[in-house]
């Protein structure tokens, strides 16, 4: 009987945090060798659930099976003693430190009193070659790229002894091609007997490779499906309570005047290595220029040196006429630029603020938020009310803190927030990274409004469904350089990833 | 220092009393394992503070440092810094209150009391602002500044005593003819050396309220502490905010040292080494949990641990340095929150509000 048994069984978990029930009732098992797929709105409580499995929550009802046997995980330590292992969408490393000094951190092997770092690389190694990690035991964290950094995370579970691997959106900071790495360690992973939870908001991934989903909305669990007898459409459909086009419909654009032109932009960073190099560029009033590339070929620095984030070494960017090249960030937000910032924890959100406050993190010093220099809050809450309404941001309250919104609305918060300053140029930079279908298509929406509203929209992304869906127009940068432009409907994926990759070159202005 | 930060600015106030609580019984079995009366010992200290007129006031005027210190600690806390320097700060006020006092006597009082404290506070300020300086210009720790700075502020004001201010033969500056003595309460409280400073400290705390939670440059300095990036990325100039919150921090850290010079001892000494006002700040501020009124309530406790531990030793017999375990076992249980959570576990269960660290 006990072969039989699940590796994970969840009964009738229920967590509440004040105002809200983030898991209402959920029972779920985890089968040995199987690939489970969580799939729910932004808020839906997946973390929540996944945070109680690994012991950082305390379920308020309900009880946790591992193995057949009744348990109470009540820290990491205890999930980690049990077997479980997971891999957040934030990583916890440390900088500084190598690939294997993290994975060892706080298990050292011993030799007398120091640290057996030979053995420890060795064991490291091991592993990596057993699961096809292929990291380099050696390397500095800061030294590798994030899909890397994730096989570190995947790699100091493995060395704890995790037998039930939990990953929470562990896509939404890779690249397409690692991407696809991931999926074939996760394949190795369960054919050496692991077992996977994995939550992903990406159906084609749920499709590709899990073999049951599940389907949370609002805290309850709607269906338990077999992948095999499902198909993307009806999984949307269970998750938000409706249909999902997954085409976004969009009218010829109006293009108007030039808004934004860069005009021969070079910037180098710290070590002197030029990271924007000879970049040029016009985005029009009424279109969505989108900027496709791979991750780390000059896209943040290009989108800091709009911002007034990063100086410029020479060259010139022109909003509406005017020079701003090296202003003020507060300068230029002034002349009507939006900015929807990449890394939504770092940059978008201050997450010990209420999400009222953070609705005014830019505007408090303007009438009518600021009276007198007295934050007038009565009005700030007003206007928080208003958004958070428009939006659909989900939060039990608006004097919640930014932090206690689940990552989808967190998000949600910002665009609100940007697209209420009613901007001339906004510029968007994975914009709906993490977020659901249902929420993708609203944001979506909104930036082809704001198009259709005669503004001027620079969208950054490493997806290129999107930069296919959403661009009028699409610029390709490669090394700090724009390597071609192309119209979506005169290109091709392939193409596209071609010259994303430096291997081809393409029109000098798209179509002119 | 992010997580050093959650510890001490949570807004909970269950935890400090009950870190209290448990404070003083760490105390209280440390002299039982010593051989003495914990009961008689804590009994001479609070009768120390409230047995007689004199004590209470002398226990009001060994808070009223502390609050300022306090929150000149606490305020730095809250816009991401950490002020180690209130100590010399505190040095520099005293020593511009002197100054003033001594050398504008001619001034009619009116003027040159009131002179005399904005002076120390603008001069704290202003040697709090050169850590900021640094920091925001070259970026160099505010920490490390901040102790260079205490002891150049030391070795300064005890040259500005010698140089302008001595009476020869005797280590000390002469009469400060500027007061803020309130000499009007001396019969209520025996003598007692109370002055304006304390209504100054409780007046700095309610600013640091209104200040950091109702305007607009708290509300820049608030989201400067809790995310510099984010800060960045919305306008806000991150190094401005930083000079600021130094310079005011300094300012509550100088006005501290007016109060010591015109309020307590009408003369300014020469300092063998550090007096010590700006490290109790420290304490006091992670006690009060970095809030303006916590820090107050801690400055409240701290004064009066500090002067009724004399009256242990007196009566009691007890060594007065015992009160330092305890307000060193407060200070850690408000840091390690799990013990304390622990102890409050049953309560919580019931409650079922459980907050999520
Ligand atoms: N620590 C907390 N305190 C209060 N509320 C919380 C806390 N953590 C989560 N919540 C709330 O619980 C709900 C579920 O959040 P959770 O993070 O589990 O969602 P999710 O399904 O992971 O969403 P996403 O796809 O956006 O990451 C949300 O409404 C969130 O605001
Ligand atoms: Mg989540």
């Amino acid at each position: 009987m006990s072969a039989a048994a699940p590796v994970v069984e969840l009964k009738q978990i229920t967590k509440r945090f004040p105002g809200i029930v983030a898991n209402d009732s959920i029972s779920l098992t985890l089968e040995k060798g199987e690939i489970h797929a969580l799939l729910g709105e932004n808020g839906a409580g997946k973390s929540t659930l996944m945070n109680i499995v690994f012991g950082l929550y305390q379920p308020d009802e309900g009880s946790i099976e591992i193995g057949g046997k009744p348990v109470i995980i009540d820290s990491p330590n205890k999930a980690i003693e049990l077997g479980i292992g997971m891999v957040h969408q934030h990583f916890k490393l440390v900088d500084p430190f190598t690939v294997t000094e993290n994975i060892i951190l706080g298990m050292e092997p011993k030799k007398g009193l120091k640290i057996d770092y030979k053995s420890a690389a060795e064991q490291v190694r091991k592993l990596s070659e057993l699961y096809g990690l292929q990291v380099n035991p050696h390397a500095r964290i800061h030294d590798i790229s994030v899909g890397m950094q994730q096989r570190v995370e995947i790699m100091k579970t493995l060395y704890r002894g995790a037998d039930i691997l939990i990953f929470d959106e562990p896509t939404a900071v890779l690249t397409p091609q690692e991407i696809n790495e991931l999926m074939a360690i996760m394949k190795r992973l369960v054919a050496e007997g692991k077992s996977i939870i994995l939550i992903t908001h990406k159906l084609k991934e749920i499709m590709s490779i899990s073999d049951r989903v599940t389907i949370i909305r609002r805290g309850k669990v709607i269906d338990t499906v077999k992948t095999s007898e499902t198909n993307p459409n009806e999984l949307a459909e269970k998750m938000v309570g409706r249909d999902v086009t997954f085409k976004v419909d969009k009218l010829d654009p109006h293009v108007g005047n030039t808004v934004l032109k860069l005009d021969g932009v070079n910037s180098k960073n710290k070590e002197g290595i030029s990271v924007l190099n000879n970049l040029s560029f016009e985005v029009k009033s009424g279109e969505i220029l989108g900027i496709a590339g791979v991750d780390g070929n000059g896209q943040s620095e290009l989108i800091q040196a709009i911002t007034g984030l990063r100086k410029i070494d020479s060259g010139s960017i022109i909003v509406e006429g005017k020079e701003i090249a090296n202003l003020s960030p507060r300068k230029i937000s002034e002349m009507n630029v939006s900015h929807i910032p990449e890394d939504r924890h770092k940059h978008g959100l201050v997450l010990d603020f209420t999400v009222s406050e953070n609705m005014v993190l830019e505007t408090y010093y303007k009438s009518p938020y600021n009276r007198n220099g007295f934050m007038n809050n009565e009005v700030i809450d007003k206007h928080a009310e208003e958004l958070v309404q428009a939006f659909d941001v989900r939060t039990p309250s608006i004097h919640n803190t930014a932090r206690s919104l689940s990552g989808g609305n967190q998000q949600k918060a910002i665009i609100a927030r940007e697209i209420d300053k009613e901007p001339t140029l906004l510029i968007a930079a994975q914009p709906t990274r993490g977020l659901d279908v249902g929420a993708i298509e609203f944001v979506q929406k909104q930036l082809i409004a704001q198009r259709d509203q005669g503004k001027a929209v620079l969208l950054v992304s490493f997806e290129l469904d999107e930069i296919m869906n959403v661009s009028d127009r699409i610029a390709v940068i490669y090394e700090g350089q724009i390597v071609g432009e192309v119209y979506p409907k005169d290109t091709n994926d392939q193409e596209l990833g071609l010259m994303m990759a430096g291997g081809l070159k393409r029109g000098g202005k798209a179509g002119e | 220092m992010n997580k050093f930060k959650k510890i001490f600015a949570t807004d909970s106030y269950i935890v400090p009393l009950v870190a209290i609580l448990l404070g003083f019984l760490v105390g209280a079995i440390v002299m039982l394992i010593g051989g003495y009366d914990p009961i008689a010992a804590y009994g001479a200290l609070f009768k120390r503070v409230f047995g007689s007129p004199y004590d209470f006031g002398e226990a009001i005027r060994e808070m009223t440092p502390l609050m300022l210190t306090g929150l000149s600690v606490a305020f730095a806390f809250r816009s991401g810094l950490f002020n180690i320097g209130a100590d010399g700060q505190v040095l520099i006020g005293m020593t511009a209150a002197s100054l003033i006092g001594i050398k504008w006597a001619g001034l009619p009082l009116f003027l040159l009391v009131p002179l005399a404290v904005i002076g120390a506070g603008l001069c704290g300020g202003l040697w709090a602002g050169i850590a900021g300086y640094l920091k925001a210009k070259r970026g160099i720790n505010e920490v490390i500044t901040t102790i260079m700075l205490n002891w150049i502020a030391l070795f300064l004001a005890n040259y500005i005593v010698r140089t302008f201010l001595l009476i020869p033969g005797q280590n000390r500056s002469e009469d400060i003819p500027a007061s803020i003595s309130m000499t009007f309460l001396n019969s209520f409280f025996d003598n007692a050396r109370l002055h304006w400073g304390t209504f100054i400290a409780l007046a700095a705390a309610v600013f640091f309220y209104i200040y950091l939670w109702k305007t607009k440059q708290g509300f820049e300095m608030r989201a400067v502490g809790l995310n510099p990036h984010a800060a960045e990325y919305a306008g806000m100039n991150v190094g401005r905010n930083v000079m600021k919150s130094m310079f005011i921090a300094g300012v509550f850290a100088g006005l501290a040292g007016a109060g010591e010079v015109l309020g307590v001892f009408h003369y300014q000494a020469v300092f063998a080494g550090s007096p010590g006002y700006g490290f109790d700040g420290i304490a006091v501020a992670l006690l009060g949990l970095t809030h303006p009124f916590g820090v107050i309530l801690a400055a409240i406790l701290y004064g009066m641990l500090t002067y009724g531990s004399a009256g242990m030793s007196f009566n009691a017999d007890v060594p007065p340095e015992l009160i330092r375990i305890v307000i060193g076992s407060i200070i850690f249980f408000i840091a390690a929150q799990g013990i304390v959570r622990w102890v409050l576990k049953p309560f919580y269960f019931k409650r079922k509000k459980e907050k999520v660290l």
